[in-house]
């Protein structure tokens, strides 16, 4: 090779390689449409997360605001912490989104606003709670009702999620409970009857729940799995699982080969039968929490027999709720995972 | 050569990168459910994978006297890939078919899938050769979906 043809080679190298690292701008509509447009919608009209195109959104929130929410996400309420991205992708996210914007978003001093916290306790659960949350962990399921009828067209965002509470400054809080914010069941309690010193006082209730903020859930491990060995025969264990999944009141949905669809009828594995169940009230309540969980739904335990061993096995809802950052999910999976372990002890009993 | 070393270490950054597990995976098209159903599922044959069920989710929650919006599940998987996972890695079965939640939301189609990396592990590689695939795989057909109109 010559050494041309050489330098030819490395910089054509170099150009594929580092071409993400050395792009002059980074792209924030197609990086908004990557992370983002799944959850607030292509527009930011909303979906599994909150809009964010409403003029009094734009209005009344700060760059930095936007910034430290894309950071910190929401722990627990399904916003993931975009810690991966670079600074300057972020602030090109930012831009994107200001790019709906009617005006000039408000500035804001980090003036601390120093209230009645317990006149402001009183009044937040007369007129907040029913939306927010008596404790300000914000209404059940998230952002705008879409895919499936729920209490209200938006979901009241928690208050008391530490994500919020350290993006939001006392006097962003403030201009909400003001204003209200149009297009949303937000209204503005100036208007509704509280003075400006009632709403001061409801800022700082507010902001007290950063004193009861709970560090996330342990990072204790968890098996992805639960497997169980069943002394019985393969037709007996199914005939057990089935007849345990009834006996807990969901509906066995189908029964087929792992490997059917996957290989010509008839020559499935016949060893290796999945049964699904499922029971739709469940369902339903899982899904209004997160419509993302149907991923796991319906339920699955799947009997195999291999190495002579008749196996009983099932993914395990506990690990699988992490996935979704909900921790509404977190119960619901909880009462899944006794379920699955319930069905799967009694059917290798 | 520094060069060539720095570019290997670029080259193993941005791997590594890419690799690393992100819990779900998700998209949205601006298709309508029916389009975007036929385009998943198109898209997942072109990529030689064989759909191996959808689930009507909705169906079963409409009957029972629930108001949901289009919702399925589709499996995906291969015969040689499920074998080898049945015979060498059953950890994996309760996994397998892999399988992409899609529902309506009004106009729009979202597509929702969990990261196959998150099971892997270093003990399995030739296991996680798969899951990487896999994960790489999702994610061409959620660009595809997205760049859909
Ligand atoms: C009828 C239900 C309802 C009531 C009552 C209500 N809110 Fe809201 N609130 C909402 C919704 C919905 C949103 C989200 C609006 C949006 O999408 O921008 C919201 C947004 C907010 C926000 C902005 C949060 C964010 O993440 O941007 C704050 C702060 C807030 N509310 C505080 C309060 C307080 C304090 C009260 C009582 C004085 C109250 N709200 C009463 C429904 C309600
Ligand atoms: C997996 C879904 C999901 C993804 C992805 C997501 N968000 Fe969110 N986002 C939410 C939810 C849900 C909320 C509301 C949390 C609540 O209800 O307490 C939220 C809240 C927000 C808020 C606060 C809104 C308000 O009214 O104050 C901002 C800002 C935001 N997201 C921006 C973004 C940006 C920018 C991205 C992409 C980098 C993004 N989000 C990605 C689900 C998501």
């Amino acid at each position: 090779m010559t050494l041309s043809a050489k330098n030819h080679l490395l910089f054509s190298l170099i150009l594929i390689f580092s071409s993400p690292l050395l792009s002059a701008k980074p792209d924030g509509e197609q990086l908004y449409t990557t992370h983002c447009s799944a959850c607030h919608g292509a527009d930011g009209h909303g979906g599994v997360g909150v809009p964010l195109a409403l003029p009094d959104f734009q209005y009344g929130v700060t760059n930095d605001y936007l910034k430290k929410s894309i950071r910190l996400g929401r722990p627990g309420r399904i916003m993931p912490a975009f810690t991966q991205l670079k600074d300057d992708e972020v602030n090109a996210i930012v831009k994107y989104i200001r790019s709906w914007a009617p005006g000039k978003p408000f500035k804001y001093s980090n003036k601390k606003i120093n209230g009645n916290v317990a006149h402001g306790k009183q009044l937040y659960q007369k007129n907040c709670a029913s939306c927010h949350g008596s404790k300000g962990e914000g209404g059940k399921g998230t952002g705008v009702t879409f895919s499936r009828p729920r209490d209200l067209p938006i979901i009241a965002p928690a208050l008391n999620n530490p994500g919020f509470l350290s993006s939001a400054p006392d006097l962003m809080i403030k201009t909400v409970l003001m204003n209200g914010r149009e297009g949303t069941p937000m209204l503005s309690y100036l208007k509704l009857g509280l003075s400006e010193k009632d709403i001061d006082d409801v800022v700082s209730y507010v902001r007290s729940f950063e004193n009861n903020i709970v560090a996330t859930k342990s990072n204790e491990k968890l098996e992805p799995i639960i497997s169980y060995e069943s002394p019985n025969s393969l037709e007996k264990t199914v005939e057990s699982i089935e007849r345990a999944a009834i006996g807990k009141n969901f509906r066995i949905i189908r029964k087929q080969y792992l490997n059917q669809g996957l290989v010509k009828a008839g020559q499935e594995n016949k060893k290796q039968v999945m049964i699904y169940f499922c029971n739709f009230n469940l369902l339903n309540r899982a899904l209004a929490i997160d419509p993302r969980i149907g991923l796991f739904l319906p339920c699955r335990i799947t009997a195999l027999e291999k190495d002579g061993k008749v196996l009983v096995m099932a993914s395990n809802p506990l690990y699988m709720s992490r996935l979704f950052n909900n921790e509404k999910l977190t119960k619901l999976c909880q009462e899944m995972y006794d379920v699955y372990s319930d069905i799967v002890e009694e059917s290798t009993f | 050569m520094n060069i060539m070393k720095i570019l290997m270490t670029l080259f193993l950054f941005s791997f590594i990168a890419s690799v690393q597990a992100e819990g779900l995976m998700m998209a949205r098209t601006k298709q309508n459910f029916p389009e975007a159903m036929l385009k998943l599922q198109e898209t997942i044959r072109s990529f030689n994978y064989e759909v191996s069920r959808v689930q009507r989710i909705d169906i079963g929650l409409t009957k029972s006297g629930y108001a949901t919006d289009k919702y399925r599940i589709v499996f995906f998987g291969t015969e040689k890939e499920i074998a080898l996972i049945s015979e060498k890695y059953p950890h994996l079965i309760p996994f397998v078919p892999w399988k992409i939640a899609i529902f309506a939301e009004q106009e729009d189609t979202l597509l929702i899938s969990a990261d196959p990396m998150q099971f892997a592990d270093k003990k399995h590689p030739a296991a996680d050769k798969i899951l990487l695939k896999w994960k790489k795989d999702i994610g061409k057909f959620m660009n595809i979906l997205r760049k859909s109109e």
